[in-house]
C-alpha cells in the first residue's frame, strides 16, 4: 500500500525564513517536510508523508488575496496530494486567515480533502470553521504536540473519506454542524456536574452554545454638540507616517493612542493607513477622509462642537478578533471617560 | 419527608398460572390480568407479551413504560388521584421490581407513538431494551374517540403496573435506598453553607397525547408549584402523552427521575437539594408568561443559587424553556438547562426554537433528526406499518424486508430530556 501523499501549507516563521521582516515573502513551493512539518510527518509513520511544503509569507497572502491563493493552489494541485493541512495558526490571525482561505480554497476548487488548525479566539476560526475542519488548538506554538495529535489522526480519515464524527471526539472547532455521541455520564449527572462548577466560578463547557446575537445598546443622544467634548477613534488603520508602532495590516494584535494637538490637518507626510484590507491610495494622500480631524477643527472654531480629546485611538479592524477588539476599546475607553468625553466618533472601512 | 426505595432485582418475566413473583421473576397469569383490565368497557381486547432484553423482539407503537412498585409503609398507593386514592405520597417504603417494566401498544391513537427494539443497533438508543418487558397490546372498541382511547390505554398501564407492582408488597428487599428532604427551614439549619438548588421540572402540558398528570390533576390546568422529590417516586406524576417517542418522559421516567437521584447524590456534598418545582408548556402565551414567571418566583421565593430545569418536547415548548432560563438567571440564580436538538437530518439548522444568551449552561440529549437504520427483527409486537406515519418516520420508512429507515425521533425515549441517557450531541 502506498503512503497518502500530503501537502502542507506553512508561512515564514514556521518554515524558519524569518519573522514578521519576511512577511511579505512570496509563495514558495519545497519537496518534503518543513519545520513542524517534521512532527506530522512522524505521527503519521507508514500511513502517509508529506510529499511538499507550501511556504508563504502573512502580509503577502492577506494583501495579494487572488494571486497569492491562485500561486498556492497551483503550487498544491501539482503534488497531487491525498490531503492538504494548513498551519497550525495558533494565535496568529494573519496567519489564521491564510490557513483557512487556503483551506477553503483547496476544498472548493480543487475538490481536495483539507484541514486547518487554530485557536478558538483566532479571526481565521470565526471566519473559517463552518466551511473546512478547523481543529482547536492553544495559544501558542507550545500547543504545538496537542495540536498534531489531533490533526494528524483527523488528516488521514479525511484522505480515507472516511466518516466525521462530532467536534469534540475528532477534536475541530464546532461547525454548527450538530452530530450525536455517546457520553461516558448520563446527561443528569452531567448536568449536576456543570451546576456545581457553575455556582464555584469554576470554568464549564456548555453542550450546546446559544447562537450569538450581541447587541449593543445604542448610547444617549448628545443635547448640546456645541459644548460637547469629543473623541476620534478609529478601525481603519490610520497611525503617523512610517506606522512607528507595526500596527498590522489584519488582524491586529495592538492599538495605537497618538498626539494630534499638532495637528489642525492630516498630510501625506504625516499620516498614512496600515489598513491591509482597501486600497490605501486614497487614505495615504490625505488621511482625514478616514480620521476627520480637520473637519473637527473646523467645527470647534465655528463653535459647533465643544473640544477635542488631543489623542485619537486607532487600529485594523481588518480580521481583527472580536475579543480583541473589545479589550482594546475596553482599555482605551477609560481615558476618555476620565478625560469627561461626551461623545466618540467612529469611523470604520 | 423522607422515603426508602426497595429494591426487588428482576431477572425474567413468565406466564403462569398464579401471579406472583419469587426469585427475581415475575408471573404473570393472563387471564386474572385481562379480566382486571377489561372492566374498561372502552377495550375491546387486551393481549399480554413478554420481550426481553437481546431479544430480536421490536414493539411498536409504544405508548407508555411504567416500572411496577408498591407501597410498603406510609400513607397512600403508587399512582394517587388516578389508581390510588388522593392521599400524600413519597413518605414510609416503597418497593419496586426494578429490572422490569410495562409497555403498552396496540392499535396508534395519534402520530408520535414509538419503537423499542430489544437487541441490534436500535437497542442502543433506548434504556427499555435493557429491561425485562410485560407488554400490553389494547385494542380499542369500534368507533372510539381519541381522548377515550388515549385514557383507556393509559390506565390500562396503570392498572397492569399497578398489579404486578402489589405482588411484591409483602417481600422484604435486600437492597434499600434513603432519601429525604426537608423543610427550608430544616434544610436551611442542615446545610448553611451548601449552595441551594432545586429541580424544575418542565412537564407537556398541550392537549390530547400531549398532557401530563399529577396526583391526578392535568398540569394544562395546574399553575406552576412544588412538591417533594419523593412523591414523585411515588407515581406522583404520570405521563398522559406521545411528544415524538424520543423526548416524551415515560411514567417508567417519572418514577426513575435521574436529575432527582444526581441531585440527591450530591445533596449535602457539594449542594443543597432544596426541592422540586414542576411547572407546565401550554400552548397559550399568557399562559407561558403566567409559569416562567411563577417558575422565577418560586425560586427566588426558596432563596436559591441555582436550578436545573428540564424540558419534555420539542418546538413550541423551546420558548417555555427559554423564558424560565431567562427570568430564573435574572434573578441572579444559576441555570443549567437539559433539552434536545431538532438540528435537521444534516444537523446544520437552529437546534432549538428559541434562544438567549442567558441559557449559557446547556445539557443535551442529542440531535432527534439524526437517521437510524432498523434491522428487521424476528418479530414485531404491534403494528410494523406505522413506521411510515410516526413522527421521525416518512412515506418509505418501513421497508419490505421489515427494516426501518427513519430519525431517531421514533425511538422511545432516545433523546430524553430529563438526562437519562448518555447521548449528547456537538
Amino acid at each position: 500500500m502506498s503512503k497518502l501523499r500530503v501537502v502542507h501549507y506553512i508561512n515564514q516563521f514556521f518554515a524558519n525564513v524569518g519573522g514578521e521582516e519576511m512577511a511579505d515573502y512570496q509563495p514558495e513551493l519545497r519537496e518534503g517536510f518543513v519545520g513542524p512539518g517534521m512532527a506530522f510527518n512522524a505521527a503519521f509513520k507508514d500511513e502517509a508523508e508529506i510529499v511538499a511544503t507550501v511556504v508563504c509569507g502573512d502580509s503577502y497572502f492577506n494583501e495579494n488575496l487572488e494571486v497569492a491563493k491562485k500561486t498556492v493552489l497551483d503550487m498544491i494541485s501539482s503534488q497531487k496530494p491525498d490531503v492538504v493541512i494548513c498551519g497550525p495558526a495558533f494565535n496568529a490571525g494573519r496567519y489564521g486567515v491564510a490557513c483557512g482561505s487556503v483551506a477553503a480554497a483547496v476544498k472548493e476548487e480543487l475538490n481536495l480533502p483539507v484541514l486547518t488548525g487554530m485557536y478558538k479566539e483566532n479571526p481565521g476560526a470565526d471566519m473559517f470553521k463552518t466551511q473546512v475542519y478547523v481543529v482547536g488548538t492553544k495559544d501558542s506554538a507550545a500547543g504545538m504536540r496537542g495540536a498534531v495529535a489531533l490533526m494528524a489522526p483527523l488528516a488521514l480519515k479525511l484522505a480515507r473519506n472516511e466518516e466525521i464524527l462530532s467536534s469534540k471526539e475528532e477534536g475541530y472547532l464546532p461547525n454548527g454542524v450538530r452530530k450525536n455521541l455517546f457520553e461516558d455520564k448520563i446527561g443528569a449527572e452531567r448536568a449536576v456536574e456543570m451546576m456545581v462548577k457553575k455556582l464555584n466560578g469554576k470554568e464549564y463547557v456548555t453542550e450546546f452554545p446559544m447562537p450569538n446575537f450581541d447587541r449593543v445598546e445604542p448610547g444617549k443622544a448628545v443635547k448640546d454638540m456645541s459644548k460637547a467634548r469629543i473623541a476620534l477613534v478609529t478601525s481603519g488603520g490610520i497611525v503617523p507616517k512610517g506606522n512607528p508602532d507595526r500596527i498590522e495590516s489584519s488582524s491586529a494584535s495592538k492599538y495605537g493612542q497618538y498626539d494630534l494637538t499638532a495637528f489642525d490637518d492630516l498630510t501625506e507626510e504625516t499620516h498614512e493607513t496600515a489598513h491591509g484590507g482597501y486600497d490605501p491610495v486614497y487614505a495615504n494622500q490625505d488621511s482625514d477622509r478616514v480620521l476627520p480631524l480637520d473637519v473637527i477643527r473646523d467645527m470647534i472654531k465655528e463653535g459647533k462642537i465643544g473640544s477635542l480629546h488631543p489623542y485619537f485611538y486607532t487600529t485594523t479592524g481588518n480580521g481583527t478578533s472580536v475579543a480583541n477588539s473589545k479589550a482594546f476599546a475596553a482599555e482605551f475607553a477609560q481615558k476618555l471617560v476620565a478625560d469627561g468625553v461626551d461623545a466618540v466618533i467612529l469611523t470604520s472601512t | 419527608m423522607k422515603l426508602e426505595l426497595g429494591y426487588i432485582q428482576i431477572n425474567d418475566i413468565q406466564f403462569a398460572s398464579e401471579s406472583k413473583v419469587e426469585d427475581g421473576i415475575i408471573y404473570v397469569n393472563k387471564d386474572e390480568l385481562k379480566a382486571l383490565l377489561l372492566e374498561d368497557e372502552h377495550l375491546a381486547s387486551v393481549e399480554f407479551d413478554i420481550a426481553k432484553p437481546g431479544d430480536s423482539i421490536r414493539i411498536m407503537p409504544v405508548k407508555d413504560v411504567l416500572e411496577p412498585r408498591v407501597k410498603v409503609e406510609g400513607k397512600g398507593g403508587i399512582f394517587p388521584g388516578m389508581i390510588a386514592k388522593v392521599d400524600v405520597v413519597g413518605s414510609g417504603r416503597t418497593n419496586v421490581l426494578r429490572g422490569s417494566a410495562v409497555v403498552t401498544t396496540g392499535k396508534i391513537v395519534g402520530f408520535q407513538e414509538g419503537i423499542i427494539d430489544m437487541s441490534g443497533e436500535g437497542a442502543k438508543f433506548t434504556p427499555f431494551s435493557k429491561l425485562n418487558n410485560l407488554v400490553v397490546i389494547c385494542e380499542p372498541v369500534e368507533g372510539i374517540a381519541k381522548h377515550d382511547h388515549e385514557r383507556a390505554v393509559r390506565f390500562a398501564g396503570l392498572k397492569t403496573a399497578d398489579y404486578i407492582g402489589k405482588l411484591a408488597k409483602n417481600i422484604v428487599a435486600e437492597e434499600v435506598e434513603t432519601f429525604e428532604t426537608l423543610s427550608v427551614v430544616e434544610g436551611m439549619k442542615q446545610y448553611p453553607e451548601l449552595p441551594r438548588v432545586a429541580y424544575v421540572a418542565m412537564l407537556q402540558s398541550q392537549g390530547l397525547m400531549h398532557d401530563t398528570y399529577v396526583y391526578g390533576v392535568d398540569m394544562k390546568q395546574s399553575l406552576t408549584t412544588m412538591l417533594s422529590p419523593t412523591e414523585v417516586m411515588d407515581g406522583a406524576i404520570l405521563s398522559g402523552n406521545c411528544v415524538s417517542a424520543c423526548d416524551k418522559n415515560t411514567t417508567y421516567h417519572h418514577l426513575n427521575n435521574p436529575v432527582i437521584k444526581e441531585l440527591f447524590k450530591k445533596h449535602g456534598k457539594e449542594l443543597n437539594f432544596v426541592g422540586m418545582i414542576i411547572t407546565n408548556e401550554n400552548v397559550y402565551l399568557a399562559d407561558k408568561m403566567r409559569s416562567s414567571d411563577w417558575t422565577a418566583k418560586l425560586c427566588e421565593f426558596l432563596g436559591l443559587d441555582g436550578a436545573i430545569v428540564s424540558q419534555e418536547g420539542f418546538g413550541n415548548p423551546d420558548a417555555d424553556l427559554i423564558m424560565n432560563a431567562k427570568k430564573i438567571e435574572e434573578k441572579g440564580i444559576k441555570t443549567v438547562i437539559i433539552t434536545d436538538e431538532y438540528a435537521g437530518r444534516d444537523g446544520a439548522s437552529q437546534s432549538l426554537a428559541d434562544s438567549d444568551p442567558a441559557a449559557d449552561a446547556v445539557v443535551t440529549g442529542g440531535n432527534a433528526n439524526e437517521m437510524i437504520h432498523l434491522a428487521p427483527m424476528d418479530r414485531v409486537i404491534g403494528y410494523p406499518e406505522v413506521a411510515d406515519i410516526i413522527a421521525g418516520g416518512f412515506d418509505g420508512s418501513l421497508h419490505a424486508d421489515g427494516s426501518i429507515d427513519a430519525e431517531l425521533q421514533v425511538i422511545t425515549g432516545a433523546t430524553n430530556e430529563m438526562g437519562f441517557n448518555k447521548l449528547s450531541a456537538r
